[in-house]
C-alpha cells in the first residue's frame, strides 16, 4: 500500500530543506560519538579501579560519567528533531519507504530505551549500588552505543543500497524487512567506520581537554591518567580507520561507482585510472592536482589496469555535485592520515619509552586533533550523503520527489539554526564551568 | 486484524508517554507556578530532583510512537507530519530547549533564565502535541503531501482545547507524583503543597475536559458520536471515574493508588479516542488501507516482542530503584575503601604483543587484500582484537609513573 495517493509536490526551497537536514545531522552526529565511545571509556576507568583499587581511576570514571549524562541528554533531543524532520521535510520518502526500513528504527527505539535506562542507573547510582553492580549497570550503556549505531546505519545503508523489495508502479511491494536492512552488503563498512569514528572523536576531544590543561599547569597524576585512557583509544582507532576507510572505498567502487567517480573527479570511464590529490574539478578534469598514475585502479580493485567507471556512465542529471563531494572526501582523508600519524607516534612512545610524550608540540597537536576529528566526521557524512545525490534512495527515488510541499522551510531552518547556535554557546560554557567546578572541589580536598 | 495491532502499540506508547513524560513536563510547569519565597525555592528544587534518573527513558516513548506510526502506516504518518509541520516543529523546539535547559542545570547552579526556559518549554511541547492530536481527531489532516491547511489544521477549537487539556493533565499528574514522592521522603510541607496543587489542577483539568466534550460535539462530530456510544462510552466512563477517583484518593492522601488511577484516567481517554475514530486513521483512510505490507507488520511485532523482552525487566529495575529511593540524591554511602593488591595481568606481556601483531597481520590479509564477505567479517574481528590488545599494552603501566 505504501506511497498510494501521495504525489510529489513542487518545492521551491528544496536546497534549504536539505541544508536543514544536514545541519541537524551535523549537530547530532558529533554528540552521538560520545554516546558510542564515552561509556566504554568510562567503563575502562572503572574496571581499572575495581582491579587495582586505585582511587584515581574511580574519580575519572565519576567525573566523566557526569559529562556523559549531559551530552547524552543533548544527543537525545537533537536526535528527536531528526526523527521529526524525517516526516516534516521528507514526507514523500516516508510515505513510500518508511515501512521498508521502519523496523530498523523500531529496534533502534528499544536500544535507546536501554541506553536511557541504564545511563540513569549508572550515573545516579554511584555510591548507591555496590561497586560490582554499578559496573555491570554500565555495560548495557556501552552495548547500546553499538546497537544504536547499528540500527540507524542499517537504515542509511539501505538508502545507499536499497534492496529487499520490488518496485511496482513506483510503490514498494513484496517487502522483506529483515533482509532489506541486515542482508545488505553495503552497511557493514559504514557501521565499523562510524563506530571507530566515535572513538576517534571522543578520544581526541577528551584528551585534547587535558592536553590544553597541561599547558596551563594542570598536569597531575589525575590528568595524565585520564589523558592516557582517552588518547590511547583514539590513537589506536585512527590508524585502524585508514584500513576501514580503504575497505569503504572498495565497497563503493563496487556498489556506487558514480559516487567513487565523484570522489576522484573521474569524468570518463578509464582503464588504469590515476588518483588525484588536491586540485579542483572543472567539469572534465582535475586541475592543479597531483596525479598518481594507476593508483585509483590499484586501490579500488587491486589491479593496476582495472577499469574504473567515470561520471560519463550516467546522464548528467544523475551525477552528484563533484567538487563538494571531492572536497569533503579529501578533507576527511587528509585529516584521517594526519590523525593516524599522530596516533602512531603516541603508540610508539608509549610502547618503546614506556612513558607519555613530552614535547610541547605533541600536546598542541592533540588539542587540535579533537576539532579536526569532528571536521573529518562531518566531511565523511557529506561524502556519503551528498555523494548519493540526486537520489534519496539510491537509483529509486530522487530527493525532489521526497520533499514536503509545505511552505515556511526557510523560517524553520533559520529558527533551528539560531537555536543550535545559542545551544552550542551554552553547552560550551557549561562544560567549562563543569571542569572548573570539579577542579575547585579537587583543590578544596 | 493484523492491521489494527500497531494502533494498539501506538495507544500504549502514547499513554505511557503522557503518563510518564507528561509528569516530567508538569514538574516543569510547577517550577514556573511556584511563586516566590523560601517555600517556592524548595518546591522548584524538589520538582527538578524528582525528574532525575528517569527523564531520558520517559522521553523515548515519543520516539517509539513515531516509529511505530511510520513503519505501520507510512502514508498516514507522512500526511500528518507534512500538514502539521508547524505544531510539530514547535513541539520539537520545546523539546530541544527543555532538554538542554535540564542538561545544563544538572551542570551549573540554577540560573533564573534557565529556569524560565525550562518551565515555558515544558508547557509549549505538551500544548503543541495536544493540538496535533486535535487536528487529527477533528479530521483536518487529509491524505497527501501537506494536503491540509497549514494553520487551521492545528489552530482550531478542538486543537486548542486539547492543547490546554494536555497541559492541565501534565500539571495534574506531576502534582500527584510529586506529592507521593514527598510523602515517601517524609517531607510533610512539600506533600501538603503538592496535594493542594493536585486538587486544584485536577478540578481544573476536569472542567477543561467537560468543556472539551462540548467543543468536540460541534467541531468533531464523529469523535463525539464514538465517545458517547458503545465501547467509546465505556472508555469515557472509565476515564471519568479514574479522574474523580484520583481526586478523592489525593484528598485522602492515598498517593500511591492515586498515581495508578490517574494513569488509568489518561490511558482510558486515549483509548477512547482511538475507538471513536475507528476504523479511520485520516478522513477516508482506514487502518486496513493505511497499513503496510503484512510482512512488515509481522516483522515489527517480532521486533517489538524481542525489544519488550529486554525492555520490561530493565524498566522494572529502573522504576524499582527509583521508587525505593535508591537513586535519590542526598548523603550517600561512603566511598568504598581502596582495595589494596593489584590483580595480576590476565596474560603475560609477550603473549599480548604476539596477539596484537598476529591480529594486525590477519587484518591486512582478510580486510585489505581478500574480497569475499566472510573474509571481511574475519578481518573486522581481527582488527577489533588487534586494537583491544594493543590498547591493553598502550595503557598498560600506570601512566607517567616514572615521572620526569
Ligand atoms: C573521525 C572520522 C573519520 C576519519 C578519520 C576518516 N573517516 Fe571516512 N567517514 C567517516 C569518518 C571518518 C564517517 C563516519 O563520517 C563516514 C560517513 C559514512 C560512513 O560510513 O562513515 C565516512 C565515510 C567514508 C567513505 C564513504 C563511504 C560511503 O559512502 O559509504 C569513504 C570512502 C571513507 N570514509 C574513506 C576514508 C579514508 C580512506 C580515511 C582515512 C584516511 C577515512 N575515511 C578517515
Ligand atoms: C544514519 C542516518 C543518516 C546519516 C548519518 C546522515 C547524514 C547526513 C549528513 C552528514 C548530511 C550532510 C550533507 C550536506 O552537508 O549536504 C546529510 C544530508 C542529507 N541527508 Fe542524510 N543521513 C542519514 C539519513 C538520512 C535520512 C533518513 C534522510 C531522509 C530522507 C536523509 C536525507 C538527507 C538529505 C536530503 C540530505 C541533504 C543532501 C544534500 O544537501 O545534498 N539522510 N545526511
Ligand atoms: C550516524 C548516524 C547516527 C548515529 C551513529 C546515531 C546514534 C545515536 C545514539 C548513540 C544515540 C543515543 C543518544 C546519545 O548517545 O547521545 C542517538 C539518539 C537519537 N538518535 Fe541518532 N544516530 C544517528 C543518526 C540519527 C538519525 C538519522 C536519526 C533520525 C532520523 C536519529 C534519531 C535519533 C533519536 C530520535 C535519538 C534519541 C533517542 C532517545 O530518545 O534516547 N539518529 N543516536
Amino acid at each position: 500500500m505504501s506511497g498510494a495517493g501521495f504525489a510529489p509536490v513542487a518545492q521551491q526551497y528544496l536546497l534549504e530543506a536539505r541544508q536543514m537536514q544536514a545541519l541537524s545531522l551535523a549537530v547530532h552526529i558529533p554528540l552521538v560519538c560520545f554516546g558510542i565511545a564515552f561509556p566504554a571509556l568510562v567503563l575502562v576507568a572503572e574496571w581499572r579501579h575495581l582491579r587495582t583499587g586505585d582511587p584515581v581511576y574511580r574519580e575519572i570514571a565519576r567525573r566523566w560519567s557526569k559529562t556523559m549524562l549531559t551530552l547524552f541528554a543533548v544527543g537525545v533531543v537533537t536526535g528527536t528533531i531528526l526523527s521529526f524532520e524525517l516526516g516534516m521535510l521528507w514526507p514523500g520518502f516516508m510515505a513510500s519507504f518508511s515501512d521498508v526500513f521502519g523496523l530498523g528504527f523500531a529496534l533502534e527505539g528499544f536500544s535507546f530505551f536501554l541506553e536511557a535506562i541504564f545511563v540513569g542507573i549508572y550515573v545516579y547510582g554511584w555510591d548507591r549500588l555496590s561497586p560490582r553492580r554499578h559496573f555491570l549497570a554500565g555495560i548495557p550503556v556501552a552495548i547500546a552505543g553499538l546497537s544504536g549505531s547499528l540500527f540507524v546505519i542499517a537504515v542509511n545503508g539501505w538508502m545507499n543500497h536499497p534492496g529487499g523489495f520490488r518496485l511496482v508502479g513506483g510503490q514498494a511491494v513484496d517487502v522483506h524487512p529483515w533482509s532489506a536492512l541486515f542482508g545488505n552488503s553495503y552497511f557493514w563498512h559504514e557501521l565499523v567506520h562510524m563506530y571507530f569514528a566515535g572513538f576517534i572523536v571522543t578520544g581526541f576531544l577528551v584528551a585534547g581537554y587535558y592536553a590544553w590543561g597541561s599547558a596551563r599547569g594542570r598536569w597531575g597524576r589525575y590528568e595524565r591518567t585520564a589523558l592516557t585512557i582517552a588518547l590511547s583509544a583514539a590513537a589506536l582507532a585512527a590508524p585502524a580507520q585508514v584500513v576501514i576507510g580503504d575497505w569503504a572505498a572498495r565497497t563503493i567502487a563496487k556498489e556506487q561507482p558514480v559516487k567513487l567517480a565523484a570522489l576522484e573527479g573521474l569524468s570518463e570511464t578509464t582503464r588504469g585510472a590515476p588518483l588525484h590529490v588536491l586540485g579542483w574539478f572543472d567539469g572534465k578534469d582535475v586541475k592543479y592536482g597531483i596525479g598518481i598514475p594507476k593508483l585509483l585502479s590499484i586501490l579500488a580493485f587491486h589491479d593496476p589496469s582495472a577499469r574504473v567507471r567515470g561520471l560519463d556512465s550516467v546522464p548528467a542529471a544523475d551525477r552528484p555535485p563533484v567538487n563538494v563531494v571531492r572536497f569533503a572526501f579529501q578533507t576527511m582523508v587528509g585529516i584521517g592520515t594526519a590523525l593516524a600519524l599522530l596516533g602512531l607516534l603516541y603508540v610508539y612512545v608509549r610502547l618503546r619509552r614506556r612513558r607519555l610524550p613530552d614535547s610541547r608540540w605533541f600536546y598542541r597537536a592533540v588539542v587540535a586533533a579533537g576539532p579536526l576529528a569532528v571536521v573529518a566526521l562531518i566531511a565523511g557524512w557529506v561524502t556519503t550523503e551528498v555523494g548519493r545525490q540526486p537520489w534519496v534512495v539510491y537509483r529509486v527515488m530522487r530527493t525532489e520527489q521526497a520533499v514536503t510541499g509545505a511552505g515556511g522551510i526557510p523560517i524553520g531552518y533559520g529558527a533551528l539554526a539560531c537555536i543550535y547556535l545559542v545551544l552550542a554557546v551554552a553547552v560550551f560554557w557549561a562544560l567549562r564551568r563543569l571542569a572548573r567546578i570539579s577542579l575547585e572541589t579537587e583543590d578544596a580536598r | 486484524m493484523l492491521a489494527d495491532v500497531p494502533v494498539a502499540m501506538i495507544i500504549v506508547g502514547l499513554a505511557a508517554y503522557v503518563v510518564l513524560a507528561g509528569a516530567d513536563f508538569g514538574a516543569g510547569f510547577w517550577t514556573l507556578a511556584a511563586g516566590r519565597g523560601a517555600q517556592a525555592d524548595e518546591i522548584r528544587e524538589f520538582c527538578r530532583h524528582a525528574m532525575g534518573p528517569v527523564w531520558e527513558a520517559n522521553h523515548v516513548w515519543l520516539i517509539f510512537v513515531f516509529v511505530v506510526c511510520w513503519t505501520a502506516y507510512p502514508v498516514a504518518f507522512a500526511s500528518i507530519a507534512s500538514t502539521l509541520a508547524i505544531p510539530l516543529f514547535i513541539a520539537a523546539v520545546g523539546i530541544i530547549l527543555r532538554g538542554s535547559a535540564y542538561a545544563l542545570r544538572g551542570v551549573v547552579a540554577a540560573g533564573r533564565a534557565l529556569d524560565r526556559v525550562f518551565a515555558l518549554s515544558s508547557m509549549l511541547t505538551p500544548f503543541a502535541l495536544g493540538t496535533v492530536v486535535g487536528g487529527i481527531a477533528s479530521g483536518r489532516v487529509p491524505v497527501g503531501n501537506a494536503g491540509g491547511d497549514e494553520i487551521t489544521s492545528w489552530l482550531n477549537p478542538t486543537s486548542i482545547l486539547l492543547g490546554a487539556l494536555t497541559v492541565a493533565m501534565c500539571a495534574y499528574l506531576a502534582a500527584v507524583y510529586l506529592a507521593a514522592d514527598a510523602a515517601r521522603l517524609g517531607e510533610a510541607d512539600l506533600m501538603r503543597a503538592f496535594r493542594t496543587r493536585a486538587l486544584t489542577s485536577g478540578l481544573l483539568g476536569g472542567a477543561v475536559a467537560l468543556a472539551g466534550l462540548l467543543v468536540v460535539r460541534t467541531d468533531a462530530p464523529p469523535i463525539w458520536h464514538g465517545l458517547t456510544s458503545g465501547a467509546g462510552l465505556v472508555a469515557l466512563a472509565v476515564s471519568a471515574l479514574g479522574g474523580v477517583g484520583t481526586i478523592a484518593l489525593v484528598g485522602r492522601r492515598r498517593f500511591e493508588p492515586a498515581r495508578a488511577s490517574g494513569a488509568l484516567a489518561v490511558a482510558a481517554i486515549i483509548a477512547g479516542w482511538a475507538i471513536a475514530q475507528r476504523p479511520f486513521l485520516l478522513p477516508g483512510l482506514t487502518t486496513a488501507e493505511a497499513a503496510a505490507d503484512p510482512a512488515i507488520l509481522v516483522a515489527l511485532l517480532v521486533g517489538a516482542a524481542f525489544g519488550t523482552l529486554v525492555l520490561a525487566p530493565s524498566l522494572a529495575l529502573l522504576f524499582g530503584l527509583v521508587l525505593r529511593g535508591t537513586l535519590d540524591e542526598g548523603p550517600a554511602a561512603p566511598a568504598p575503601p581502596a582495595r589494596a593488591p593489584a590483580h595480576p595481568a590476565f596474560l603475560p606481556r609477550r603473549a599480548v604483543v604476539a596477539l596484537a601483531a598476529s591480529c594486525g597481520l590477519m587484518t591486512l590479509g582478510f580486510l585489505v587484500l581478500a574480497e569475499p564477505a566472510w573474509a571481511h567479517a574475519l578481518g573486522v574481528a581481527s582488527l577489533c582484537a588487534c586494537v583491544v590488545s594493543s590498547y591493553a599494552l598502550v595503557t598498560g603501566e600506570a601512566p607517567g609513573e616514572p615521572d620526569p
